[in-house]
């Protein structure tokens, strides 16, 4: 099969690298290193300058495709799908990374299913069999039950998403400037769908939304009684520089917005630390946070199964816990 | 309006149980459901349903014994249900799945709307939906959380991404993929649950379907699963009790130290 090199799909909002494209570019230069073979990382986008473009350079990439276009200010996956579809024709490449984002997890299966290739969702693992050189993905399934490795032995290109935060951003290695090359790549306009409009958007008020890009996540459960009592827990995130999660129950009682929960028909998340604060960790819970780095438990049941997954532990009542945490925290500040 | 509704049956999640030595999900004495989050698709399709008419058809691929949960979505207020089922089918990866399903809804004909669910909760990986717009090239709109207009020719809806609320509008027909928030299922009403008891399931097979049975089942799948495994999950947490004010100051000051320890600090 004549397919080389590996692709990430970088994203960009605003004119803004996004750093999920920098934790692929981690992933890929392990993976093109095993391989012998490029790097190249492929920018759909709007006002992204081959200045800002470099950052993808310096930290790994050996080429940059960038396409900038009007039209590909937002994320409409028809136009991303047909361009990306149109590179993957013209340069073969043998492997596809993007980030397990909303957008990353509508464009790939867009792609996978045109072009006949295999597609693994939401990978934590990625290696290279050493015998045949194909592309290991391992991911957890059935609420992170169980972990599976997947390969795809006969098609090309390999396609991956990987969960945002399962891996560091590769970091600015100076001495890689000018080592690579931007490529601004010119296509047809007859690749823009043009049936799917955005009209509007909302951002969101609240900045601290975006539970999966965080570093630190703090989760408020049933234990917090009610309402009110999550300023405990957004008092928490806030001296630790973290954001607030919520688990199933307190977003159907309507104490917090959905956006924030973390679980099975929730998100997933992956942070350095998760404290679960009066969460009794139900399996549909655990899911959502059981890969976290460190997690942090505080309830006032000893049997809760969130203890199984903490690396650390306090027995007892959050409303005692918590404040004198909160106290403590803020001394250390000071 | 006509809206067709692919749903997946899936294992409890509550109670799922692997046999420690083969590393494979135990499937005997756990229950199947409908998947979760194929509940909202059904609930919006019976939503509008009610306001502007139509036919909800729901459909399935999977083992005889999928019939129930087609039967189930028919309770709740679908008209149809169609099963796709036989050997040809057996080691779907999401492509397969994907053809079939987009086949059969193909084989339906005269659609508006597909609504399926954000992903499933067995398989997680969200990509059926998405293959099988794709596949259809009709739009396809993810993660919808509000449906704000429908019209003959045209819907708008809310979309939750990472950064907020994305108003979009596409022509129908269109697929969307459903979250949580959009609205709460509905139980199944006494006079639904005896629709379903007597209603007859279509069953398609391939050849009924007119399939290429190369691009179906494990033949038709790219992807292999190499291994199966059970994560490391026992942390050796270290656990401290606060049952009064001395041990609750001397557990917080425990608690700061492993947080300065991680580097939190």
């Amino acid at each position: 099969m004549n397919y080389k090199g590996v692709w990430t799909i970088a994203e960009a909002a605003g004119g803004e690298i996004k750093s999920v494209s920098y934790e692929l570019l981690n992933r890929g230069r392990k993976l093109a290193d095993k391989l012998g073979s490029e790097l190249i990382s492929v920018l759909i986008t709007n006002n992204v300058n081959n200045k800002t473009a470099e950052e993808l350079i310096l930290r790994g990439a050996d080429k940059v495709y960038l396409i900038n276009a009007p039209e590909l200010e937002n994320f409409i996956v028809e136009n991303y799908s047909n361009i990306l579809i149109n590179l993957i024709e013209k340069y073969k490449p043998e492997i596809i990374l993007s980030a397990a984002t909303r957008a990353g997890r509508t464009l790939m299966p867009h792609i996978a299913t045109r072009i006949n290739a295999g597609l693994t969702a939401d990978c934590t693992e990625l290696d290279i069999e050493e015998k045949t050189g194909n592309l290991l993905q391992t991911r957890p399934a059935i609420g992170g039950n169980i972990m599976a490795t997947i390969k795809t032995p006969d098609h090309r290109p390999e396609m991956a998403t990987v969960r945002p935060k399962s891996t560091k951003p590769a970091p600015i290695n100076e001495s890689r400037k000018g080592k690579g090359k931007i490529m601004n790549i010119e296509f047809d306009s007859s690749l823009f769908d043009g049936r799917v409009e955005r009209i509007a958007f909302e951002k969101n008020k609240d900045e601290n939304v975006n539970i999966q890009a965080a570093d630190i996540v703090v989760s408020g459960g049933r234990g917090l009684q009610k309402k009110e009592n999550f300023a405990l827990i957004k008092e928490l995130a806030d001296h630790l520089g973290g954001v607030v999660g919520a688990s199933r129950e307190t977003v159907d009682r309507g104490w917090i917005s959905y956006p924030h929960q973390v679980g099975l028909s929730g998100k997933t998340v992956t942070p350095k630390l998760y404290i679960a604060v009066g969460i009794s960790g139900a399996i549909q819970h655990l899911a959502g946070m059981k890969t976290s780095d460190t997690i942090i438990a505080i309830n006032k049941d000893p049997e809760a199964p969130i203890f199984k997954v903490a690396d650390f532990g306090i027995i007892g009542d959050l409303f005692e816990v918590i404040p004198e945490l909160n106290e403590s925290l803020k001394k250390e500040v000071e | 309006m006509n809206i067709v509704i692919p749903i997946k049956q899936v294992p409890e999640t509550s109670n799922v149980k692997m046999d420690e030595e083969t590393g494979t999900m135990v499937r005997e004495g756990v229950e199947s459901i409908i998947n979760p989050l194929d509940l909202y698709g059904i609930e919006i399709g019976i939503q509008l349903k009610e306001k502007h008419g139509g036919k909800i058809t729901v459909i399935t691929m999977g083992p005889p014994s999928a019939e129930k949960a087609l039967r189930e979505a028919i309770a709740m207020g679908c008209d149809d249900g169609i099963l796709i089922s036989g050997k040809e089918f057996a080691g779907s990866d999401t492509w397969a799945t994907s053809y079939t399903i987009a086949k059969s809804i193909k084989k339906i004909g005269n659609f508006d709307l597909i609504l399926a669910g954000e992903r499933a909760t067995d398989g997680d990986t969200g990509q059926v939906g998405p293959g099988i717009a794709s596949f259809l090239d009709i739009p396809l709109l993810t993660y919808v959380s509000n449906i704000k207009k429908v019209t003959d020719n045209s819907i708008i809806v809310e979309r939750l991404i990472e950064e907020g609320y994305e108003t979009s509008k596409a022509p129908l027909p269109a697929l969307l993929t459903l979250v949580k928030e959009i609205s709460f299922p509905r139980l199944p009403t006494l006079r639904g649950k005896q629709k379903a008891k007597k209603i007859d399931i279509n069953f398609w097979s391939s050849k009924n379907m007119k399939l290429d049975d190369k691009k179906l089942g494990l033949k038709g799948s790219p992807t292999r699963v190499v291994k199966i495994y059970h994560p490391k999950v026992t942390r050796n947490g270290k656990f401290v009790k606060a049952e009064n004010e001395d041990s609750l100051v001397k557990a917080v000051d425990q608690l700061v130290k492993f947080l300065r320890i991680k580097g939190v600090m």
